[in-house]
């Protein structure tokens, strides 16, 4: 069945390349994409939203010799697909001239049939109805208020499923098609403190097999002890302090690193990590990875945006950086080969990005990490944006726990933790071993020696 | 060319959506026993160029249309979209979102009456209906004189995005209305290099605007102000860490109150009782010198709109005055539950989503004092020149800021730059606070794009030079100098 759906698209594909052929241009690639998804939320036990739509678009990329354009649509008449094409090639002509631009070398296209099947589809996740889902909405949320009575009110539950197709079709000859599904639940309680200060707390679990969603109930509990837990939360004095990330906020600082190992990032100099390949980067116990072909992860793709193989890229081992993550255009711009990590957005255009990128975990258990922790902050949670990946300055709201004696003793809110991101990652001196990817960014707890926490 | 932009639905486009129609698709929204249901149907058209290493990189553009249909029934809504105007397409939506109300007496569409609105919109020369080449010439005048600012500027890239939303909102109640929504959004960003070191400024506007915008600020002059802030941050100094007294600078500052106060003052986290406003109409939450407004009508402003997303046309309202709390930004579901009138706030990102109260142009009022008698009564503290972003945690109004571009407060003098500079404090806490309040109100040049739930719209914010008593300053340097 979705196998027909794919050759639809692809077909549709061919069609939109040979538009903008006829047209004029060089060179064309089209990412057609379909999907659909139902997501309901629930509130305090009433149904709140329940919301159901099916969608299509093409995404177009053109060349007139190196001059470029992208141009996407909803449209899916007659009309709106000859638009597409000729909008294209009227804004190629307006774009000048850039001599790094240009299709990838056609021998490194990969080739449809020796595609990895990687299980990013579940049929079973479509079947979900509404009464259903509601009904999983509803459970989780329940769990969370029973848990325990502080547990006052509740932005609510909610269950979304997804499913998507997309097709790739290249005029340098890359034909391919993906599926993928998703399903996911969130359960957001509040409870009220002293003061009368309210605090908003949530737990998630999201998967790409619907048999491997955490049970309802887990979810809605483990949400309503990360709130509570959250209770009598107060400001530390400022000092310097040893800093735990727990897994939710470790994942942040990586993505933070992903942005600067980008290709697109460095050729433009706004990268910290210019000219750094080879250097250390981080402490011994870093490495980094991106790997496309893990079977089942969420950021798992068989080939990138551009139509190359896609395969695992350490792009950090050992402290030491090996690799900028880069597509086509900017591996001719830093004078190196495209590490297949194109992605292709949903209007057209093309960048480097990473799939699923992590921080590989260490020996020892979170539990253990923590206990070897005599004083210093546990961060689970953080806010703003405090980040400039062009000088690596890094300064955050944050909140968690002091950690006394190697325990989570006061929590802890409204506080920054400031440092530089070289400086911090040299500065790891324990990585954990609970890695969980269910997002495709994805971290370890670990441990930074010493960091500035700014409070009273 | 040769093929224009027009909306399908339009009265002269191929699948013109009269009121006829529109009840039809209403009836089929409210056969199941909905109270009440709305049609929304968009085409937006965007365009974007980016201007890297000297030349037009690449232009784009995209076409996004559909219906979004939304159904009601106590608290429930259901919600369903299609990206096609075809009858069945449009049918299967509404009967799809009506499955929210499977019971129930039934609602009848009242008569439908089209409306016409007073536009707000200042765009005289549509970006969008403008020749390539003079918008690809706006973006070389603004590297040309990037490159020309300083010698260390090392790489400049300019943009330009624009767009025409095209919407006919029906609801239920009668409610038939159009509406034409431009935006503009230009940004200057440079990367500067000197004694080792690198710095990135950027400096952007725009608005619901033509190009006519550029005959008042130039590309040249965002081009210089990109430069001037990448430079000025070349020497920038480690922060100070702790609390102390801050001043932030006008206009752009306002995502400080945008953030702090503004999305605890949005009526649906009132209704939930999820938010540190809750039950406090009447009370004091600000020092008296504060008055915050949200104001849909500002001529030519990002947040400005003619109508909501549910067809209600908005007004200025009051949120805060002197200090206090006046009222919420209702959207219909939140007024209805406040028995209060909608304000005009109930946005969405596009058809693919159900609306809720947003804000528009939020705005602190002006106060009486003088600008630079703010600063000199500030003995150490840092002034917050240009924010990056924050964010806000609505339950108890914790937020956090960081800022691109502050520096020192000594002895009543701005002295040295600072990097790494973050905000953090608590909304009514800030709102207290507020000791001093500049004559000088700005509103924010369109830059400003506000997240909630997954759903993006373009704001305005705006404020005068303001003090603040005391606020956490997440440097890096501990204790005195």
């Amino acid at each position: 069945m979705a196998s027909e759906r794919i050759e639809e698209l692809k077909a549709l594909g061919d069609q939109v390349v040979a538009r903008a052929v006829r047209a004029g241009a060089d060179v064309a690639e089209a990412a057609v994409r379909e999907g659909s998804h139902l997501s309901t939320k629930v509130r305090m036990q009433e149904a709140e939203l329940v919301e159901e739509a099916g969608s299509r678009s093409v995404g177009l990329r053109v060349m007139l010799g190196q001059q470029v354009a992208v141009t996407y649509t909803s449209d899916m008449s007659e009309a709106g697909l000859e638009r597409l094409a000729l909008d294209a090639v009227e804004l190629a002509r307006l774009s000048q001239p850039d001599a790094f631009a240009g299709p990838p070398d056609p021998s490194l296209l990969a080739a449809e049939d020796a595609l990895p099947d990687l299980d990013t589809f579940d049929p079973e996740v479509s079947r979900v109805r509404a009464g259903e889902a509601l009904g999983l909405a509803i459970e989780a949320e329940r769990a969370a208020l029973d848990l325990d009575p502080r547990i006052t009110n509740s932005e609510g539950s909610t269950f979304t499923r997804a499913a998507g197709l997309s097709a790739l079709v290249t005029s340098g000859g890359f034909r391919g098609g993906s599926e993928g599904s998703y399903a996911s639940l969130v359960v957001n309680p509040v409870a009220e403190d002293e003061g009368g200060k309210k605090r908003s707390g949530y737990y998630w679990d999201a998967r790409r097999h619907f048999d491997e969603m955490r049970p309802a109930v887990e979810i809605g509990e483990e949400a309503a002890r990360r709130t509570l837990r959250k209770l009598g939360a107060r400001k530390l004095p400022t000092a310097q302090m040893p800093v735990v990330f727990a897994p939710e906020a470790a994942r942040t600082i990586v993505g933070l690193f992903a942005g600067c190992v980008n290709g697109g990032a460095v050729w433009r100099r706004s990268s910290y990590l210019l000219g750094r390949v080879g250097t250390e980067v981080a402490s011994p116990l870093v490495t980094l990875v991106d790997d496309p072909l893990i079977p089942r992860a969420p950021g798992s793709r068989a080939y990138d945006g551009e139509g190359l193989a896609a395969h695992r890229n350490v792009v950090v081992e050992r402290g030491r950086l090996a690799l900028y993550l880069t597509d086509t255009y900017s591996g001719r711009k830093l004078e190196v080969p495209s590490t297949a990590s194109a992605s292709r957005g949903a209007s057209g255009g093309v960048g480097p990005s990473t799939t699923n990128f992590f921080l590989e975990p260490g020996d020892v258990s979170a539990e253990a990490l923590l206990a070897d922790t005599p004083r210093g902050l546990y961060v689970t949670e953080m806010m703003g944006f405090g980040f400039n990946g062009v000088t690596g300055d890094f300064s955050r709201g944050a909140s968690g726990f002091l950690i006394e004696g190697g325990e989570l003793t006061q929590p802890v809110s409204e506080v920054t933790i400031s440092l530089n991101l070289d400086t911090m990652l040299k500065r790891i001196d324990a990585v954990a071993s609970d890695l969980d990817l269910r997002t495709a960014t994805a971290s370890p707890t670990f441990r930074v020696t010493e960091m500035t926490v700014a409070g009273t | 060319m040769g093929l224009r932009y027009q909306a399908p639905f339009a009265p002269e486009g191929p699948t013109p959506i009269d009121a006829a129609i529109a009840r039809k698709l209403l009836e089929l929204a409210l056969a199941k026993g909905g109270d009440y249901a709305d049609l929304f149907f968009e085409y937006a058209v965007s365009g974007s160029y980016a201007f890297d290493e000297s030349i037009l990189k690449s232009a784009g553009r995209a076409v996004s249309m559909g219906l979004g249909v939304r159904v009601m029934k106590g608290d429930a809504t259901g919600y369903a979209y299609v990206e096609s105007f075809t009858m069945d397409a449009m049918s299967h939506a509404a009967r799809t979102a009506a499955q929210i109300a499977a019971s129930g007496g039934l609602v009848k569409p009242v008569a439908i009456e089209a409306r016409k609105l007073q536009s707000r919109y200042r765009a005289e020369q549509l970006s969008l209906e403008a020749g390539g080449a003079q918008k690809r010439a706006l973006l070389e005048r603004a590297d040309v004189a990037a490159r020309a600012a300083d010698p260390r500027v090392v790489r400049v890239t300019a943009s330009l995005h624009e767009e025409l939303r095209e919407l006919l909102i029906v609801t239920s109640l009668g409610r038939f209305v159009r509406d034409r929504q431009p935006l503009l959004r230009f940004g200057v960003s440079a990367i500067v290099e000197g004694g080792g070191k690198r710095q990135a400024g950027s400096s952007g506007g725009g608005g619901r605007v033509g190009l006519e915008y550029f005959d008042a600020k130039t590309p040249e002059a965002h081009a210089v102000e990109a430069v001037r802030q990448a430079v000025a941050m070349l020497d920038a100094r480690e922060a100070p860490a702790g609390e102390m007294e801050v001043v932030l600078a006008p206009g752009d500052s306002g995502i400080l109150l945008h953030e702090a106060v503004g999305h605890g003052l949005e009526a649906d986290f009132n209704r939930k009782r999820t938010s540190n406003y809750t039950d406090q109409i009447g009370e004091v939450v600000a020092s008296e010198l504060c008055t915050v407004v949200d104001d849909a009508t500002l001529e030519g402003s990002r947040g400005t709109i003619n109508v909501d997303d549910e067809g209600q046309e908005p007004h200025r309202a009051t949120l805060i005055e002197n200090g206090v709390l006046a009222g919420y930004m209702q959207d219909r579901h939140s007024a209805g539950f406040f028995k209060a009138a909608p304000t005009g706030n109930g946005r969405r990102e596009s058809f693919k989503s159900h609306p809720m109260p947003r804000m528009t142009n939020t705005l602190l009022l002006a106060g009486g004092s003088d600008p630079e008698e703010i600063v000199r009564s500030v003995k150490r503290g840092v002034y917050a020149r240009k924010f990056g972003g924050g964010q806000v945690d609505i339950s108890n109004g914790d937020f956090v800021f960081s800022l691109t571009e502050g520096y020192l407060i000594e002895d009543g003098h701005i002295t040295a730059p600072l990097k790494g500079v973050n905000l953090i404090g608590n909304g009514p806490d800030v709102m207290r606070k507020v000791v001093m309040l500049g004559n000088d109100l700005e509103t924010s040049d369109g830059i400003w794009t506000c997240g909630k739930d997954g759903q993006s719209v373009p704001v305005g914010v705006g404020c005068p030079t303001v003090k603040i008593a005391s606020m956490t300053v997440g440097g890096t340097q501990l204790g005195g100098d």
